[in-house]
C-alpha cells in the first residue's frame, strides 16, 4: 500500500504531463475531422480491392474476408497511433534550444517526453476512433452495406485481450517514436523521419496488406519485427485470428519490444545529451 | 560556507568549421574541420546566501555559458563547481529542484496554455504541495499583480507581462537560488521597474540568493551591490558597483561664454579635441573641490554640476581597453 502510494507520488508529475499535452491535442479537432475523411475514403476503397481480391481467389486465403474487414477499419480507427511522425512541440524545443528548460526540471528526460509523446499518440487517436467505430460498426448496417461493416469481436475474452493489447501498442508506438525525437538531437530537422517511416511503418505493421496475407517466405521476418506490435497484433486479436489462448504470449512479445526499444531510447538519450551539451545548449 | 562556490569553471566547445561555397559543403562531409572554441577560462568566484549579485559582460563573453553551467544544464570541462552542496550537473534533478532560473530570451511557460494552468502543472512537476502552492502562487499573483492575465493564453501575451509570468513561474517552487538570464531584455520603462522592485523585494524578504546578467545598467545600479565584470571567458573584475565608478568625476559646466580655458584646464576636457563651446565636460580624477574653487573663481559660470560617470560608459572603456 505504502510501497504504491510512493510509486504514484513519483509518478504525479509525468501524469500531469501526460493531461495537460492531452488536453492541448484534443483541441485540433478540425485536424481530427480532416484525417477522418480521409481515413473513411481509404477504408472504403480498400475494401473494394479486397472484396475483388476475395472473389478471385483460387484457393482459400489465410484471412477469413470478415477478419479483413477488422483490419481494415480498426487499422484505419488507430492510424494516429502509428510512429510515423515526430511532436512538432518537441521537435521546435530541439531546434530553438528549448531543451535547456526541459533540462531544468526535477524530471528524468526520458520520462518528461515519453509522458509527452504517450499524450502525442493517444489524443489524436482517440479522436479519431469514436466517429470511425460510430460509421463502421453503426451508420454502415444503417445503409444496407452490413456485409461491409465492422463485425462483432470473437468473443469477450478476445474483446478484453484486444484492449489490454491496444495499451501494449500504445506503450510500443511510444517508445518508438520516442526514438525519433531522440535522433533530432542529431538531425535537428524531423523532416526525414517524417518523409521515411510514413513508407515503412504502414508496410511493417500490416496497415497497407494484412500481414497474414504476406507470402510464406516472409512471415517469420514479419513476426520478428516491432512494428507488428502497433498494429497487427490488436487487430487480430480482435477478429479472433490470433486465438484468446494465444494472445497472452502475443501481448508480451509487445511488450518486451516496449522494453528493448525504450532501453536503447535511454541509451541514445544518454548520447545525445552529450551531443547537446557539445552544441551549448 | 559559499551557497555557490566556483573555481577555475573552464567550458570549451567545438565547433564543426565549413568551408565556404560548395566545394566547402562537400569537403565538410568528408573531412570535418573542427576548431575550439573557450567559452570560459579559469573562472572562480563564490557567493553567500542571500547575495545579489550581478554578471555582466559584453556578448559572447560567456554569461550564458556560466549560467547554464551552474544550472545544471552544461557540462564543464574543467573545474569545479558546488551549489548547496551538490555538483549541478552530476546531480541535476535534485539540484534543479532548489533553483529557479529565467531566461530572458525564451519562455518556460506552455506557449497554448492559460498562465494559471502552466502554474498548475509546474506545481505537479515540482511537487509542491497544494497548501504551499496556493499560499505561494496568491502571494506571487498579487506581487507581480497577474489577477488579470490569468486566463490568458501565454502567446497572446506581451513581453512584459510574459517575463512577469516567466519570474512567477520561476519561484512557484520556493527555490532559494534564482538566476536570471537578461530578465528585462527588450521591456519597456514602466515592465523594467516593476520587475526591478520585484527582484529586489524577492532578495530583501525572501533572502533568496539573486545572481543576474543583464546588458542594462539600471538594473545593476538599482539592484546589486555586487559586480563581476567578464570577458573572453575570464573574470576581470569581482567588487563592488562603486569599485567600478573610480574616483573619477564628470564636472559639467555652461559658461557665460566661450571661455578661453588655461592649457592645464583644456587638458582636463572630456574630448580635449572637440571645439570649445559654452558647455565644456571635464574629467577630472582627484582635488575635485580644488578644480572647481579654480574654474568658478578663473571664468564666468553659470551653472556647474558634478557627477559620476555614468556606468555604462565605464563598462563600455573596459570593454574597449580589454579587447
Amino acid at each position: 500500500m505504502n510501497a504504491s502510494a510512493g510509486l504514484m507520488l513519483r509518478l504525479a508529475p509525468y501524469l500531469s504531463v501526460v493531461a495537460i499535452r492531452f488536453k492541448i491535442l484534443l483541441q485540433y479537432r478540425a485536424a481530427a475531422l480532416a484525417g477522418f475523411g480521409t481515413q473513411l475514403f481509404w477504408g472504403l476503397i480498400k475494401i473494394m480491392v479486397f472484396v475483388a481480391f476475395y472473389a478471385s481467389a483460387t484457393s482459400p486465403p489465410p484471412m477469413s474476408f470478415a477478419q479483413v474487414l477488422v483490419y481494415i477499419w480498426l487499422g484505419q480507427a488507430l492510424l494516429a497511433l502509428l510512429p510515423w511522425n515526430v511532436d512538432s512541440e518537441i521537435a521546435t524545443h530541439i531546434r530553438t534550444g528549448g531543451v535547456a528548460y526541459e533540462l531544468l526540471r526535477p524530471l528524468d528526460l526520458y520520462g518528461f517526453w515519453y509522458a509527452r509523446t504517450i499524450a502525442f499518440r493517444s489524443a489524436p487517436t482517440l479522436l479519431r476512433l469514436g466517429p470511425m467505430l460510430a460509421f463502421a460498426y453503426l451508420f454502415l448496417p444503417l445503409i444496407g452495406l452490413s456485409e461491409w461493416a465492422l463485425p462483432d469481436p470473437a468473443g469477450g475474452l478476445s474483446l478484453l485481450l484486444f484492449v489490454c493489447s491496444l495499451g501494449a501498442t500504445l506503450l510500443l508506438a511510444s517508445a518508438i517514436t520516442m526514438i525519433m525525437h531522440i535522433a533530432l538531437l542529431w538531425t535537428v530537422s524531423g523532416d526525414g523521419f517524417n518523409r521515411l517511416m510514413p513508407g515503412i511503418v504502414p508496410v511493417l505493421s500490416g496497415l497497407t496488406i494484412p500481414l497474414p496475407l504476406f507470402p510464406d517466405w516472409m512471415q517469420t521476418f514479419l513476426y520478428w519485427q516491432p512494428f507488428r506490435g502497433v498494429a497487427d497484433v490488436p487487430l487480430r486479436i480482435y477478429s479472433g485470428h490470433i486465438a484468446a489462448t494465444e494472445a497472452g504470449f502475443e501481448i508480451l512479445l509487445q511488450l518486451a519490444w516496449t522494453a528493448i526499444i525504450i532501453a536503447f531510447g535511454y541509451w541514445l538519450l544518454i548520447r545525445g545529451r552529450r551531443k547537446l551539451v557539445v552544441q551549448g545548449g | 560556507m559559499a551557497q555557490i562556490l566556483v573555481e577555475n569553471l573552464e567550458k570549451r566547445y567545438r565547433i564543426a568549421e565549413r568551408k565556404p561555397g560548395l566545394w566547402g559543403a562537400v569537403s565538410g562531409l568528408v573531412n570535418r574541420v573542427y576548431r575550439d572554441v573557450d567559452a570560459l577560462h579559469g573562472v572562480s568566484f563564490s557567493i553567500e546566501p542571500g547575495e545579489l549579485v550581478g554578471y555582466i559582460g559584453p556578448n559572447g563573453a560567456g554569461k550564458s555559458t556560466t549560467i547554464k553551467i551552474l544550472s545544471g544544464i552544461l557540462v564543464p570541462s574543467g573545474g569545479h563547481c558546488i551549489i548547496n552542496n551538490r555538483i549541478p550537473w552530476k546531480d541535476r534533478v535534485a539540484h534543479v529542484a532548489g533553483i529557479g532560473v529565467v531566461f530572458g530570451q525564451r519562455t518556460q511557460l506552455w506557449w497554448d496554455l492559460p498562465v494559471i494552468e502552466s502554474f498548475d502543472l509546474l506545481k505537479d512537476i515540482y511537487r509542491v504541495l497544494p497548501l504551499a502552492y496556493r499560499t505561494i502562487r496568491d502571494e506571487l499573483i498579487t506581487l507581480l499583480d497577474l489577477e488579470a492575465l490569468l486566463d490568458t493564453p501565454v502567446r497572446q501575451l506581451s513581453l512584459g507581462q510574459r517575463m512577469r509570468c516567466d519570474l512567477a513561474a520561476s519561484l512557484i517552487h520556493q527555490p532559494d537560488i534564482l538566476f536570471l538570464d537578461e530578465p528585462t531584455i527588450g521591456l519597456d520603462a514602466v515592465a523594467k521597474l516593476s520587475l526591478r522592485h520585484f527582484v529586489k523585494r524577492q532578495n530583501r524578504e525572501r533572502g533568496t540568493t539573486v545572481l543576474l546578467t543583464t546588458h542594462d545598467m539600471d538594473d545593476i545600479e538599482f539592484l546589486c551591490d555586487r559586480l563581476m565584470l567578464i570577458n573572453h571567458g575570464t573574470l576581470l573584475m569581482d567588487g563592488t558597483v562603486n569599485d567600478l565608478r573610480s574616483s573619477a568625476r564628470r564636472v559639467v559646466v555652461d559658461f557665460e561664454v566661450v571661455p578661453a580655458l588655461s592649457p592645464e584646464h583644456l587638458a582636463l576636457r572630456l574630448d580635449p579635441g572637440a571645439p570649445l563651446t559654452e558647455r565644456v565636460e571635464f574629467q577630472v580624477s582627484s582635488q575635485v573641490p580644488a578644480f572647481v574653487s579654480a574654474i568658478t573663481a578663473g571664468y564666468p559660470v553659470r551653472d556647474l554640476t558634478v557627477e559620476h560617470q555614468p556606468i555604462e560608459e565605464i563598462v563600455a572603456d573596459l570593454y574597449r581597453r580589454l579587447k
